[in-house]
């Protein structure tokens, strides 16, 4: 069972932008903003708020790479493939920080929640590939050392 | 100040033109995707704060014309990332750009170049022992031709009286109040403006369809999905230039009567959704954007739609599903987006460089428009330039412009001086270039003609030390990942043709497998549902077209002459040469690397992940890669 402040904060996210079909994106996008996933009981009570089956909602998050059922972590680290980052070497940044964190293509958040690793198609900052991004913000120029650095940093943080 | 007529407009114009001039100086900090990764925001509040505490001076707009007001301003990309951040000094006519500005510099500037006027030689750019002061000087810069990106890092991003001060809305005046609808359209079609997007479609064509259609409730949505990998012009403009790209959205409502606007950005652009999301409100505020523009009965309204990860929503009718709330599939057309678009109304779609090109055409009509460019494809195309070059970035050239000037002349050659294989242009969706193809023309028609697309223009280069057949399976892999499902070609061919891609890489192809990825290729490209899906296998043909034979070497000799696919090789550490000084183990982010100190080291091949930073970081040539 979710904690009640779930419910109010889909409500709140609801009534921002109606109920109606055309929102079913948008509530789930700041939901799974709000909570860095999309409780798949809170997607259930959406579709029922805004009148659309149940069953379309999960094939409609189902379809979007961006909504996650399972919690993530923290940090969502965002590995670009993008055809420039490719290029320039991508593929070794990804494989560093899945064996510094022990993760790999099935398993991408760290049993402590606080790290998840993704890749992306393109983060539009191709001039300084290869690139990677940490929630938001986008780091330039990565290497497999310099990825190393930035979760040595991120730990500290963390803790 | 609200706008309630075209008075207002040319006055509020008037009064911000002025108080535009009133600036003693303007500090125009670049505050695109890629200056902002390297620290420009820093820069900027850095740049504030240093301002405002300065005695004697005023940084507020509204207050300008006090005593030595001074602007310090985010601006759009200006294209050179590689030089991030950006920060130029503007006084008057003359401007200075620093390059590479860190937070430390900032006193010193504003000190010599913005309260006086010296130029700081150390933070200019420099360039085969040239040093250049003005922005545009750069052989980057001053090789292209800027339209779209004109104004893309000389102003104010974020403020609508700097747009309108610098000449923004006089064509929406003229659309509105010195044309006819129809005259506006003709004028649209006469320019030749194609749809930048990538399919080519005549704009003005599209825009007279609609208004053709009986449906009177129409829709104008700007597709800002810029999905393709290695491509950032979209994003750019979205971030560089709002107000323009909601100008033209605005001429294009008025002009097939729309009430309502959709914008569609994807979701990695978190930058050009909130900047966009600023430039509505303040559209609303003053009333050019909501009921009654400008006094008319013209009432037009914007909403922003994020994407949430599925590149196939860059096509036309899995777009407007997805902004209907729907699974972004494609449909079977027709009918077109034209009769029956989103919410099965007459919908004009186009794509952000479109949009953002409109005002501008309108102003400076279809013969000047038509003065850039081919007959065929008049303009100008932004292009993102990127891979083994030596100028990464943003660039804008006159459509028919050759590869050879662009890589050698705006992108200053190969990066390192290696040796020029190819282009991919296009994306996923296109193919490549190599060098035989350096003299032709590059516009819609020509490269078609050779297994390409211009597409939406991504334009990634790449030099000797890339695998042709790793690339191929680089974009399978992409557009396989996005094959929505819903047509079997797409879904199952990819899928197929990835496998085989897979199997060569590692080594365990045949030669048979070459028939079946080219029969797979022609049965997607001719089968599959949508252009996406059509335009799939693209790269694959290409490659096989013009590299057949390192195909060949992958099947018969179990070499990747490129070096760069794995189960082809291994990373050796050659014993005469290594000094035993342990800076390749210290550097091997997987400790696969052990030794004595003044030993010979060794690399451990299952542990190796071939990264290659031990070669990159060994100071006696020791590391070496057998293929």
């Amino acid at each position: 069972m979710l904690d009640q402040s779930y419910y109010a904060k889909a409500d709140e996210i609801i009534e921002h932008y109606g109920r109606k079909a055309g929102s079913l994106i948008p509530i789930m996008q700041d939901i799974q903003g709000a909570y860095r996933y999309l409780p798949g009981e809170l997607l259930s009570y959406v579709a029922k708020e805004i009148g659309v089956r149940e069953a379309k909602a999960y094939s409609v998050a189902t379809f979007y790479e961006n909504f996650s059922f399972e919690p993530k972590g923290k940090y969502i680290i965002k590995v670009c493939d993008g055809t420039a980052c490719h290029v320039r070497k991508s593929g070794p940044i990804l494989d560093v920080l899945f064996k510094e964190l022990g993760l790999n293509k099935k398993k991408h958040t760290t049993d402590d929640m606080v790290f998840t690793v993704e890749t992306v198609s393109c983060l539009g900052a191709c001039g300084l590939a290869p690139t990677l991004m940490v929630n938001e913000q986008v780091y330039p120029c990565m290497t497999p050392e310099k990825a190393i650095e930035l979760i040595e940093e991120l730990r500290g943080e963390s803790v | 100040m609200t706008i309630v007529s075209r008075n207002d407009l040319l006055k509020v114009a008037e009064e911000a033109k002025e108080r535009l001039d009133s600036y003693k100086c303007r500090i125009l900090v670049c505050s695109g995707t890629g200056c902002v990764a390297t620290g420009s925001e820093l820069v900027y509040k850095k740049f504030m704060e240093i301002a405002t505490n300065a005695e004697n001076v005023t940084v507020d707009f509204n207050t300008c014309g006090g005593e030595h007001p001074i602007g310090v301003k985010h601006t759009g990309c200006q294209g050179v990332c590689e030089l991030g951040p950006l920060v130029r000094i503007q006084k008057g006519d003359k401007v200075v750009q620093y390059v590479k500005v860190k937070l430390e510099e900032c006193q010193e500037i504003f000190e010599k170049s913005v309260l006086d006027d010296q130029v700081l030689e150390d933070f200019l750019y420099k360039q085969d022992g040239i040093t250049y002061e003005g922005p545009d000087d750069i052989p980057f810069i001053a090789k292209q031709t800027r339209i779209t990106l004109a104004n893309c890092g000389k102003y104010d991003a974020l403020s609508l009286e700097e747009y309108i001060a610098s000449g923004g809305f006089t064509a929406l005046q003229k659309a509105m109040f010195e044309m006819t609808r129809e005259e506006v359209a003709e004028e649209i079609e006469k320019s030749g403006l194609r749809g930048r997007g990538g399919g080519g479609f005549p704009t003005g064509r599209k825009w007279k369809q609609v208004m053709r259609q009986k449906e009177t409730t129409r829709y104008v949505v700007c597709n800002g999905d810029e999905g393709d990998p290695g491509a950032f012009m979209d994003g750019s403009v979205m971030e560089g230039d709002p107000y323009a790209l909601l100008e033209g959205m605005i001429i294009g409502a008025h002009t097939v009567s729309a009430r309502d606007g959709y914008i569609y950005v994807r979701a990695e652009y978190p930058n050009s959704v909130s900047r966009l999301h600023h430039a509505i409100d303040e559209l609303e505020k003053n009333n050019l954007l909501g009921e009654n523009i400008l006094g008319t009965d013209f009432s037009f309204h914007v909403h922003i739609n994020r994407g949430a990860g599925a590149f196939v929503c860059g096509e036309g009718s899995a777009l407007t599903a997805s902004i209907e709330g729907n699974r972004g599939m494609p449909r079977v057309k027709p009918p077109r987006t034209v009769e029956k678009g989103l919410w099965e109304k007459p919908t004009v779609l186009n794509n952000v460089e479109t949009f953002a090109l409109v005002p501008k055409i309108v102003k400076n009509g279809s013969d000047w428009y038509r003065g850039y460019g081919t007959e065929g494809s008049p303009g100008t195309k932004t292009f993102s330039l990127t891979g083994s070059i030596q100028n990464t970035g943003l660039i804008e050239v006159p459509m028919g412009a050759t590869l050879r000037e662009i890589i050698y002349d705006v992108g200053g050659g190969l990066k390192g001086g290696t040796k020029f294989k190819a282009v991919q242009i296009g994306g996923p969706s296109g193919g490549c270039l190599t060098s035989e193809h350096l003299d032709v023309p590059l516009d819609f028609d020509s490269v078609k003609k050779y297994g390409a697309i211009i597409g939406s223009g991504g334009l990634v280069v790449m030099d000797e030390n890339t695998c042709m057949v790793e690339v191929a399976r680089f974009f399978m892999g992409f557009t396989q990942r996005e094959s929505c499902g819903k047509c079997v070609p797409c879904r199952e061919g990819t899928q197929r043709m990835l496998e085989i891609l897979e199997k060569i890489i590692q080594g365990k192809g045949e030669m048979e497998d070459l028939d079946r990825l080219e029969e797979l290729a022609e049965m997607v490209k001719s089968m599959a549902l949508c252009g996406l899906g059509k335009s799939a296998p693209l790269p694959v043909l290409s490659t096989l077209k013009l590299f057949r034979e390192e195909y060949e070497e992958h099947i018969r000799d179990h070499k990747c002459r490129a070096k760069v696919c794995e189960a082809m090789r291994q990373f050796l550490i050659n014993e005469e040469n290594c000094k035993g000084c342990g800076k390749c183990a210290k550097k091997c982010p997987v400790g696969a690397i052990t030794g004595e100190k003044k030993q010979p080291y060794h690399i451990d091949d299952s542990l190796c992940i071939k990264c290659g930073a031990c070669k990159d970081n060994c100071a006696f040539d020791a590391v070496y890669i057998e293929a």
